[in-house]
């Protein structure tokens, strides 16, 4: 059964059929204009775009972007008009195009073929300054090889990225972009990634700070036997919009997604919004498929979206599910905790820790999970909980 | 020495339907000691008593008390009411996703005792009680009640019962679900408890085979929300041949 996220009775809206027919191209006038009648916009607060959505934005400085490298691990600026560039995907909307076509530079990073990389490799962007800027960046792991990628977004900004990562047979990538932006910040963040044969890769997603945090992370699943682990942990504020939209699009024979975003949300005003695509097309036979969200809602007056799309073309599959939820603290679980002796406040930083924790067990990189607890605490410091 | 007295118990709960009575005038009394089983038929109200004891949001006590040791239960919210010395040990446990046993566990026993248990001690205390109750050493890495099976669930509740030492616990149909072997573990870890702590226990439970295991000093059969009838262990071989027929026909 075909499915998407427009309702009919949202008139002057041209619903798309499927998943697949949305346009992808480099050229920003191939794309309407941002307006909350397209399904894809429909939930942003435009006020907080803060001129991301103009046709001429900045650039990323090449200081601003400082660069961590392990092993054998390259990096290097190299022109937009490079071949390489675009490999892996091509925008899917407005602002990801606006990105595409204002970098002029792109940061390639390359893992070379057959290297096993023990120790990650950290990207940390850090903007100071209210421009909007855009940034490109390639991510390229060769044959067989295996590495970490953290990709880490902090300071004050305003931003509008494309990361592309391309997985050659048989690699292997975790990759991790947190968005942890002071309060002004606004980033539009479009991940496309393309998996080679027999690849894997698991790409997470923290969302911790920032008034506009858009990501759209998206794989091609053209080889067979690819894999893709997609994580995401986000704790939004009375002060956040946090905006994720993975997508998986499934076209070769035997592959594996797995889908699982965790969020929790405290004070009037937080908003998370969490649209989850999988597309199984005819083509697909043997996938395996599963995607969930699940919100905790601790206080009063935050919001959290959720719809997950599964579009599924073919019967032929090992098995596609998903599941979806948002609620409040579950009181079963609190007495039970309670009535072990366990304080009202410690017992629900014992289960929101435990909610988020399944996700964050799943980061595998000590630093990142360091930093995610404390961020964590920090956020039921500040709800009160 | 620790006394748990209830005194004209009354609870409500909200239903669909409105507020519904559940029991109607509950007296008991259990000191530290003393095992005292409350037996009786399926919506009699055993469950209830439980719960009202341990301080469930859902019930509502409308008329009566519950005093230990002559404080006020009902003034206390549901953590004061174990650290002041209840227990409950559930008949359905629920899943703490992500909270893992050995955190959870320690978490309780400092909660309890006003400071982190002294790790080499509580070490040794966590896996002597694991291995009387028969459960594997890495039964704590795994997530609170997350894909346990009926018989771990109830382990899990009187490894619990051993390590926070309350004074007084209440057993809500740990015998349910349980086979002859498990039932025989289960009811020596209450033994040992009751043997080093001198617990006080109510033993809640639909059938006599239990107090095969767990002998009690006074049974307390429960009909429609209060005591019917009460006597020492002979009443539960009573009831083990006669059933409760006679008591629902007597209310009819």
């Amino acid at each position: 059964m075909a499915q998407h996220g427009i309702k009919a009775h949202e008139h002057k809206l041209v619903p798309l059929q499927t998943r697949s027919e949305r346009p992808r191209s480099t050229s920003i006038s191939d794309f309407a204009e941002l307006s909350n009648r397209q399904e894809i916009w429909r939930y942003l607060p435009m006020d907080r775009l803060q001129g991301l959505d103009a046709e001429v934005i900045g650039e990323v400085s090449q200081s601003e972007l400082s660069i961590s490298l392990a092993g054998t691990v390259t990096a290097s600026w190299i022109d937009s008009s490079e071949p390489i560039v675009g490999t892996a995907g091509l925008p899917e909307d407005r602002i990801s195009a606006i990105a595409w076509t204002n970098a002029s530079k792109t940061l390639l990073v390359e893992v070379p073929a057959d290297q096993e990389i023990a120790e990650p490799v950290f990207l940390t962007l850090k903007l100071e300054e209210l421009a909007a800027k855009a940034l490109h960046i390639f991510v390229k792991v060769g044959a067989n090889a295996k590495a970490t990628i953290v990709l880490d977004h902090i300071g004050q900004g305003l931003l509008a990225e494309n990361v592309e990562i391309l997985l050659e047979p048989g690699a292997k990538l975790d990759f991790v972009s947190i968005q942890d932006w002071d309060n002004g910040s606004s980033h539009v963040s479009n991940q496309l990634t393309r998996l080679g044969k027999d690849s894997v890769l698991k790409h997470v997603v923290v969302s911790l700070g920032g008034d506009l945090v858009r990501v759209t992370p998206s794989v091609a699943l053209d080889s067979p036997g690819a894999e893709i682990q997609m994580y995401g942990v986000y704790l939004a504020d009375s002060k956040n919009y946090f905006e994720h939209r993975p997508y998986v699009d499934h076209i070769a024979e035997n592959c594996v997604s797995n889908v699982a975003y965790k969020g929790a949300l405290q004070g009037a005003g937080a908003h998370t919004v969490w649209v989850g695509d999988v597309l199984i097309r005819e083509t697909a036979i043997g996938t395996n498929s599963y995607e969930l969200n699940r919100n905790l809602l601790l206080t009063d007056g935050a919001r959290a979206d959720s719809v997950p799309n599964l579009e599924i073309e073919t019967g032929k599959i090992e098995g596609a599910g998903h599941a979806s939820a948002s609620g409040r603290f579950d009181d079963e679980q609190l007495f039970y905790l309670m009535a072990r002796g366990i304080g009202d406040t410690e017992a629900k930083r014992l289960v929101v820790r435990g909610f988020l924790n399944e996700v964050v067990q799943k980061v595998g990189i000590s630093q990142v999970e360091d930093r995610l607890i404390a961020s964590i605490e920090q956020g039921l410091e500040k709800a009160g909980v | 020495m620790a006394t748990l007295e209830i005194k004209n118990l009354h609870v409500s709960v909200d239903t669909d339907q409105g507020k519904k009575q559940i029991l109607r005038g509950v007296d008991l009394v259990v000191k530290s000691g003393e095992t005292h089983a409350i037996m009786g038929p399926n919506g009699s109200g055993k469950s209830t008593l439980a719960y009202s004891i341990a301080g469930h949001p859902k019930y509502e006590v409308t008329e009566g008390e519950i005093l230990l040791d002559g404080q006020n239960v009902l003034e206390m919210a549901v953590d004061e009411r174990a650290k002041a010395g209840l227990f409950l040990a559930m008949q359905y446990p629920v899943e703490v996703p992500g909270v893992s046993v050995s955190n959870f566990l320690r978490t309780a026993k400092t909660a309890l005792d006003g400071e982190a248990p002294k790790l080499r001690e509580w070490i040794g205390d966590l896996k002597g009680a694991m291995k009387n109750l028969r459960m594997d050493p890495d039964f704590t890495e795994r997530n609170v009640n997350e894909g346990f099976s009926g018989g771990e669930k109830k382990r899990h509740e009187i490894l619990q019962l051993e390590l926070l030492k309350p004074k007084i616990a209440i057993l809500d149909e740990t015998d349910s679900g349980l086979d002859v072997d498990a039932l025989k573990v289960v009811s020596e870890g209450v033994n040992r408890a009751k043997e080093e702590t001198g617990l006080g226990v109510l033993l809640i439970t639909h059938y006599t085979r239990i107090l095969r295991y767990i002998e009690p000093d006074f049974v307390h059969v429960f009909v429609a929300g209060k005591v019917a009838e009460q006597g020492g262990p002979e009443l539960a071989e009573r009831l083990e041949a006669e059933g409760y027929d006679r008591y629902l026909k007597t209310e009819a």
